[in-house]
C-alpha cells in the first residue's frame, strides 16, 4: 500500500515538473524579457545589467530549475502589467472563483442526483424521455451561451437578476465572501446556475446509467422479493450504491470547473481568477498565464491523487492494477 | 437503375452461380446500422437538421443576400433593422442587421462555414495524430509507449479549455502580424487538436495491445507482411467502433471549442468571423436591447451542436453489442 502511495505521489510531481517546464517555455515562446522591460533610452550596458542581474545568461537547465523553485515556493515574479506580485494577485481572486465553483458543485449534485434517479426508475416515460434530450441540450449548449441567455431573461428582460459584478463582499482575514450579505447571494445565482448547468447533466447521466445497471443486480431482485417497500429499494438501497462514482466525478471536476469557471466569470464579470487570466492573455502578461496555469494544474493534480489514493484505500484489488 | 437488391436475390435463388458482391449502397442497407438509425427518429431529425446546416454554411456565397467578407456591402443606413416580423423589419435582411449594416443570416451562414470548417479539420488532424501514435505505442509497446503515455498523462492533467487558450493565444503572438488574420483558423485547428488526439491515442493503445497477440495477427507477422500493413489493415479496423462515437461527439465538442475561444477574443478575428465571434459582438449590445444580434448565431450555434451529440448518442447506443 506505502509503495502504491509513493509512486502515485511521485508521479503526480512527475507531472507538475512537466508542466511547470511548460509554464517556463511560454516565456521562451514570448520573446525576450528584456526587450519587452526596457525602454529606448537604455544603453547597451543597462541591457546586459538587467540580463545578468535576471540571470538570463545562465544555461536554460539553470534558468529552468530556478523556475521550479521560485514557483514551489509561491513565487511567480511580478505581472508585466500593472508590476504587482502575481500570487497577490491571484490570492486576491481566488475566493471569488472557490465559493462561484463551490456552489455550482452543491448546486449540481442537489439536481443532478435526483433527476439522474428519476429518468432511471422511470425509463421510457415521456417526462424521463424529454429529460434526457433536455440532458443533451445541456451538454450541448457553451457555457457562455448559458450566461448570456440568463442574463437576456432575468437581467434585461425582467430585471431581477444582477447582470455583473460580485455585489457586496466581507473581509474574513484575506478571505473574501460575497456570502454574508443579500447583494451578494443575488449575485452569485446566475452565475452559479450558468456553471452548473454542464455538471448538472453530466450527474443526471452518470446516475442514470449507475441506477439502471444496479437495479438490475440480484440484491436489488432479492429486496424486493423480500417486500421492501419500491421507493426504499431506489433510494436506499440502490442509489447508495450508484453514489461511489458520483462522488469521484464531482471530486475530480473541481479542478476543470475552476478552468471553466474563466469563461462564466468573463461573461458575468465575476473578479475571479479566471478574469485575471483571460485579460492576461490578451496583454500577453506572461507571469500571470504561467502562475495560473501552474495553480490549476496543482490543483488538478492534487485532486486526482487524493481521489487514487482514496480508491486504493477502498479498494485493494486496484493497488496492483495501475502498475 | 436496377436495383442491387433485386440483383441479389436472383443470384441466391440460383445456387449454382456465384453471389455477386453487393454493391456499397445495399450493404449500407442491409446493415444494423441502418436499421437502427430508420427505427430512431430522433437520430433521423437530427441528420437531416445537421446535413441542412451544413449544406446552407457552405453554399454561403451563393444564397446569402449579403457577402459579410466585403467591406462594400455593408451600409450603415441599414443598420439595427430588427428582424423581418417585427414591426420596423425590412425585406432583404430576414433576421435583421448588426450595428454596422450587417445581415445577420448571412454573417451566421458564413460563420457556419468557417466553424464547421475548424471543427472537421480539428477532428481529422486529432485523428490522424491520435490513431497513428495510439497503434504505434500499443504495438510495439516499449519506449514509444512510455513516452506517448506520459505525455498523455500530462495532458490530461490541464483542462483541455487552457491548454487550447494558451496554445492559441502563444502562437498567434509567435506568428508575424500580417500572418495572424490569415492563420486564425490553423491556429485553432491546431490548438484543439493538442489536447484532443490523447483521446484517440488511448482507445487505439489499449484496443491495440489486445488485437497484437490474437491469431490473426501473428498469422500476417508470420506471412512476413510489414508492420505498418499489419496496423493500419489488419488492426486499425477492429478498433474504430468506439472512435466513431468519439469522433462524431469531439466534431460538436470542438465546436464548442471554437466557438468558446473566439468569444474569449482569442479566436478568430472579427474580418472573418465565426460563431463565436459574431456571439461576442452581439453581446457587447445586450443591454441596448438589439437582442436579434446575439440571439440568431446562438440559436445555430445550439441546432449544429445539439443535431451533432444527438448523432453521437445513438450511434454510442447502436454501437454498443450490450444493447442490442
Amino acid at each position: 500500500m506505502l509503495v502504491f502511495i509513493i509512486k502515485r505521489l511521485l508521479n503526480a510531481v512527475m507531472v507538475m515538473l512537466v508542466v511547470a517546464f511548460l509554464a517556463f517555455l511560454i516565456f521562451r515562446v514570448a520573446g525576450d524579457p528584456v526587450e519587452l522591460m526596457v525602454n529606448e533610452m537604455s544603453t547597451q550596458d543597462d541591457r546586459d545589467r538587467l540580463r545578468e542581474s535576471l540571470g538570463l545568461n545562465d544555461s536554460f537547465i539553470t534558468q529552468y530549475v530556478r523556475f521550479v523553485v521560485n514557483a514551489a515556493q509561491g513565487n511567480f515574479g511580478i505581472s508585466f502589467r500593472n508590476g504587482q506580485e502575481v500570487l497577490g494577485l491571484i490570492a486576491e481572486r481566488f475566493p471569488a472563483t472557490m465559493e462561484l465553483v463551490l456552489v455550482a458543485t452543491i448546486l449540481s449534485l442537489l439536481i443532478g442526483v435526483p433527476l439522474g434517479v428519476l429518468t432511471a426508475i422511470h425509463r421510457g416515460r415521456w417526462h424521463s424521455e424529454t429529460l434526457q434530450f433536455l440532458s443533451i441540450v445541456g451538454v450541448s449548449l457553451p457555457s457562455f451561451v448559458v450566461g448570456i441567455l440568463l442574463i437576456l431573461v432575468f437581467s434585461v428582460t425582467l430585471g431581477i437578476m444582477p447582470a455583473f459584478g460580485r455585489g457586496e463582499v466581507v473581509q474574513l482575514g484575506w478571505w473574501s465572501t460575497g456570502l454574508l450579505t443579500h447583494s451578494g447571494r443575488i449575485a452569485l445565482v446566475l452565475p452559479a446556475i450558468s456553471l452548473s448547468l454542464y455538471q448538472i447533466t453530466l450527474i443526471m447521466r452518470l446516475v442514470r446509467a449507475e441506477m439502471m445497471e444496479v437495479m438490475r443486480s440480484d440484491f436489488i431482485k432479492f429486496a424486493r422479493a423480500r417486500g421492501v417497500p419500491r421507493w426504499r429499494i431506489q433510494f436506499r438501497h440502490a442509489l447508495k450504491n450508484c453514489l461511489m462514482p458520483v462522488i469521484t466525478m464531482t471530486a475530480m471536476n473541481v479542478g476543470a470547473l475552476i478552468a471553466f469557471a474563466l469563461i462564466t466569470e468573463t461573461v458575468f464579470q465575476w473578479p475571479g481568477m479566471g478574469m485575471l487570466f483571460i485579460q492576461a492573455v490578451t496583454f500577453i502578461d506572461i507571469p500571470v498565464m504561467s502562475a495560473y496555469l501552474c495553480i490549476i494544474s496543482f490543483i488538478f493534480v492534487v485532486l486526482n491523487t487524493i481521489v487514487d489514493i482514496t480508491y486504493a484505500l477502498i479498494d485493494p484489488r486496484l493497488r496492483n492494477a495501475t502498475r | 437503375m436496377s436495383s442491387p437488391v433485386a440483383r441479389d436475390r436472383i443470384a441466391s435463388a440460383n445456387p449454382a452461380q456465384p453471389l455477386p458482391r453487393p454493391g456499397r449502397w445495399a450493404r449500407l442497407r442491409s446493415s444494423d446500422l441502418w436499421w437502427s438509425f430508420t427505427h430512431k427518429p430522433s437520430a433521423m431529425i437530427a441528420a437531416a437538421v445537421l446535413v441542412f446546416l451544413i449544406v446552407t454554411a457552405f453554399a454561403a456565397p451563393l444564397i446569402a443576400p449579403q457577402n459579410t467578407y466585403d467591406p462594400a456591402e455593408l451600409v450603415l443606413w441599414n443598420s439595427e433593422i430588427p428582424p423581418i416580423w417585427t414591426a420596423d423589419g425590412q425585406m432583404p435582411f430576414l433576421l435583421g442587421t448588426d450595428t454596422q449594416g450587417r445581415d445577420i443570416l448571412s454573417a451566421i451562414l458564413y460563420g457556419s462555414r468557417v466553424s464547421i470548417l475548424i471543427g472537421i479539420g480539428s477532428v481529422i488532424l486529432s485523428l490522424a495524430v491520435g490513431l497513428s501514435l495510439g497503434l504505434m505505442a500499443g504495438y510495439f509497446g516499449g519506449f514509444i509507449d512510455n513516452i506517448l503515455m506520459r505525455i498523455g498523462d500530462v495532458l490530461l492533467s490541464i483542462p483541455t479549455i487552457l491548454i487550447a487558450i494558451l496554445v492559441s493565444a502563444m502562437a498567434m503572438q509567435a506568428l508575424p502580424p500580417e500572418l495572424r488574420e490569415v492563420g486564425a483558423a490553423g491556429v485553432l485547428i491546431l490548438a484543439i487538436t493538442l489536447s484532443g488526439w490523447v483521446q484517440y491515442a488511448r482507445m487505439v493503445r489499449a484496443q491495440t495491445a489486445v488485437e497484437r497477440n490474437k491469431e490473426y495477427v501473428q498469422a500476417a507477422q508470420l506471412l512476413k507482411v510489414p508492420s505498418r500493413r499489419i496496423m493500419l489493415y489488419h488492426i486499425l479496423p477492429n478498433t474504430l467502433t468506439p472512435i466513431m462515437v468519439a469522433a462524431t461527439l469531439n466534431f460538436g465538442l470542438a465546436i464548442l471549442t471554437e466557438a468558446t475561444l473566439s468569444f474569449l477574443g482569442i479566436g478568430m478575428p472579427v474580418s472573418q468571423p465565426s460563431l463565436g465571434t459574431l456571439i461576442r459582438l452581439g453581446n457587447q449590445f445586450l443591454f441596448s436591447g438589439v437582442w436579434w444580434v446575439v440571439i440568431f448565431p446562438v440559436v445555430q450555434l445550439c441546432f449544429i451542436v445539439v443535431s451533432v451529440n444527438v448523432l453521437g448518442d445513438w450511434l454510442r447506443d447502436a454501437l454498443n453489442p450490450k444493447l442490442r
